[in-house]
């Protein structure tokens, strides 16, 4: 492949991306890109960044060869980027320390965020205690309820949580939220966005903060195995953790790229949260021209999944070109798939994985056995699963 | 020449200002939306904005995004809320109607085809909140080859060099935002509006309406002083959520009235 060179300066991944925002929030916005194109090569902004990704995250993250799980499925070798490692439990701090640190140096005193998961309220949560500023976090009142211990945690950090009750009241909900609070009181509130989607600069920023994750595996896979891996497979929801692994190998084209989206109960059931793997059509939403899940009045549907952190209608514009050019392929794995992948690293590794990240590792369990056993899977284990409990322990049957 | 323009021209003979109500088709229900047009109109209504329902209405504050739920709940999308502009067009062929909404429905229903059928339904102006003039090239090519008057917003924050950009991409009035925050906010500041718009109006010659936050006469009379236009919207659909099925029409025809009276005072 040529020069690989996305977004333009207005945002745009070939015909994704853009800045699709009311008026209202447009000079906020523009004010935002400014801003991070004036610091993401400074040098203090640079050094400040590398230094709380290495104290106070505990970068980097390391690579785990999954010995028993890859001798049983008896293919190709399974090996496991630790993300779930961070301090607080999953890639989101990348993101919400690069974007807490640009807050700072604007001037606000207040963030806020939208979350499914909880993840990226807790990281968002976390950094505002860190740098001593006011944080509130939206969350869809779904949400609120099957992340539980996560809600418990953005409290004790000092954040306030908003239930948000409209729509589906899950992740898209929390967002327009999110959106509604920051055109309000953009005079002195950061929105720290979780994921590489959203009204450019986002997609790009979200990317570039998240990109730790693949320029330290570049390094550590021929440290560890004397080559890069033959693919490398991340879970994709909006595909913060996904873009992030992804960007550094994108010129390595030996490499494959495999995207999972959550697959529900089926695509061919139409509940799942899989736009690229099902052909959503192209919309906007969020700040942004994507595939989107929609009906044929252009009305975005609800969707769904195990995990709160997958459950989003549409994707980030990179992970939406990257697919039509070819360069990654995207796949769904559906929640009983992901449920048996988390059983299988939880007995065979000791590791509790987060659901979201299940979903990459069911993929890897899929075709490991299909590939030969010269080969390398790298998956993005990005979280961990102890606020899964609940949704697990339920699925199971078993009352806590 | 388009409805809009001649309605601002005939009310800028009269000394008068426009009124704008803005109601959400098919709130509370589809076959309601016809008959509160006309009571609409009938209360002194010169332009109407309609909203079309979307799932996920970002700008607005809580009240359009009820409105926009219930009409959901019966279905209503674009192709439903065009239908409802013929159906009023078949009384009423002087009143300007600008549809108000987001973009990803018009996106799914295809801008040219949007476009095609705005102009055989007698739909004037479209709003697409969340289309600024950058990303909007191509698809309003569509909307002026069928003479469909784009109609952008203007907000508080709005920068010099940005109020140039959206001024000469807009057509048939400027709907200037009149403070910071989502649809049905109180947080009017009157001295701001009026320096913004006397600023706006130094770049254009285009008609300025001023909504966001009009929430009764006296606010409506006070915006009239210093702009071109009154856009009411959450007040509207508050109206409606306090009415009945039978009494809808006629108590948006009353408001509209109040509104209309206050702002015909000021001169």
């Amino acid at each position: 492949m040529g020069k690989y060179d996305f977004p333009d300066a207005r945002g745009h991944f070939g015909p994704f991306g853009g800045i699709y925002m009311a008026e209202t929030l447009i000079p906020a916005v523009d004010e935002l890109r400014r801003q991070y194109e004036h610091f993401r090569d400074d040098p203090d902004f640079k050094a400040e960044f590398a230094y709380e990704l290495a104290h106070y995250v505990g970068r980097p993250s390391p690579i785990y060869y999954a010995k028993r799980l890859s001798e049983h499925l008896g293919g190709a070798h399974i090996y496991l980027k630790r993300e779930d490692l961070n301090h607080t439990g999953a890639h989101k701090i990348n993101n919400a320390i690069g974007q807490a640190l640009l807050a700072k140096r604007m001037g606000k005193k207040r963030v806020i965020a939208e979350t499914g998961a909880g993840m990226h309220g807790v990281a968002t949560a976390t950094v505002a205690a860190r740098f001593g500023m006011e944080c509130v976090v939206y969350m869809g009142a779904e949400d609120v309820q099957r992340q539980a211990p996560n809600v418990f945690r953005m409290k004790l950090l000092g954040a306030t949580v908003v239930p948000v009750e409209s729509g589906s009241r899950t992740l898209k909900d929390a967002c327009n939220e999110a959106i509604r609070d920051w055109v309000t009181n953009c005079d002195n509130t950061f929105y720290i966005f979780g994921t590489a989607a959203g009204p450019h600069p986002y997609p790009m920023m979200v990317r570039d903060f998240q990109c730790v994750i693949g320029n330290e595996a570049k390094q550590q896979m021929p440290e560890l195995t004397g080559r890069q891996p033959d693919v490398v497979i991340a879970c994709v929801g909006g595909g913060s953790n996904a873009i992030g692994m992804f960007y550094p190998y994108i010129e390595e084209t030996s490499v494959q790229l495999i995207g999972v989206e959550a697959g529900g109960h089926g695509i061919a059931t139409g509940q799942h949260a899989a736009p690229l793997t099902a052909n959503a059509k192209i919309g906007v939403l969020h700040g942004n021209k994507v595939y989107l899940m929609q009906d044929k009045d252009g009305q975005i549907i609800e969707t769904h999944s195990i995990s709160a952190g997958l459950d989003y209608p549409g994707v980030g514009p990179e992970h939406c070109l990257l697919k039509d050019i070819q360069r990654a392929q995207y796949v769904a794995i559906d929640d009983d798939e992901a449920i048996a992948a988390f059983d299988a690293l939880c007995r065979f590794e000791g590791i509790i994985p987060a659901l979201e990240s299940s979903h990459a590792l069911a993929h890897a369990l899929k075709i490991a056995p299909g590939m030969g056993r010269d080969k390398a899977i790298l998956v993005n284990l990005s979280g961990r699963g102890d606020k899964d409990m609940n949704t697990v322990a339920r699925i199971k049957g078993i009352t806590l | 020449m388009s409805r809009i323009r001649v309605v601002f021209d005939q009310l800028r003979q009269q000394g008068r200002k426009a009124l704008v109500p803005f109601i959400t088709a098919g709130d509370p229900n589809p076959q309601a939306t016809v008959p509160m047009m006309k009571a609409l109109v009938e209360g002194g209504a010169d332009i109407i904005e309609l909203g079309v329902p979307f799932s996920d209405p970002m700008a607005d504050g809580p009240t359009i995004q009820r409105a926009s739920e219930r009409a959901l709940k019966h279905g209503v999308g674009l192709r439903n809320v065009l239908d409802m502009v013929a159906e009023f067009r078949k009384t009423n062929t002087t009143t300007p109607v600008v549809l108000m909404g987001y973009g990803n429905p018009v996106e799914a229903m295809g801008w040219e085809a949007f476009a095609r059928r705005c102009a055989e339904v007698g739909v004037d102006g479209a709003l697409t909140v969340d289309f600024p003039p950058e990303e909007s090239g191509e698809a309003f090519q569509h909307l002026a080859r069928h003479a469909i008057d784009p109609i952008f917003l203007l907000a508080p924050t709005s920068a010099p060099e940005r109020i140039d950009a959206v001024v000469a991409a807009a057509r048939g009035f400027i709907y200037y935002v009149s403070l910071r925050g989502v649809t049905g906010a109180a947080n009017l500041d009157l001295a701001e509006v009026a320096s913004k718009v006397a600023a706006i109006h130094g770049k254009t010659t285009l008609p300025i309406g001023v909504g966001f936050g009009v929430r009764d006469a006296e606010t409506a009379k006070a915006v009239a002083a210093i702009a071109d236009a009154v856009v009411v919207g959450s007040r509207m659909v508050q109206e409606i959520e306090k009415s009945t099925e039978q009494n809808v029409a006629a108590n948006l025809a009353k408001l509209t009235r109040e509104l209309r009276v206050a702002m015909d005072s000021i001169n």
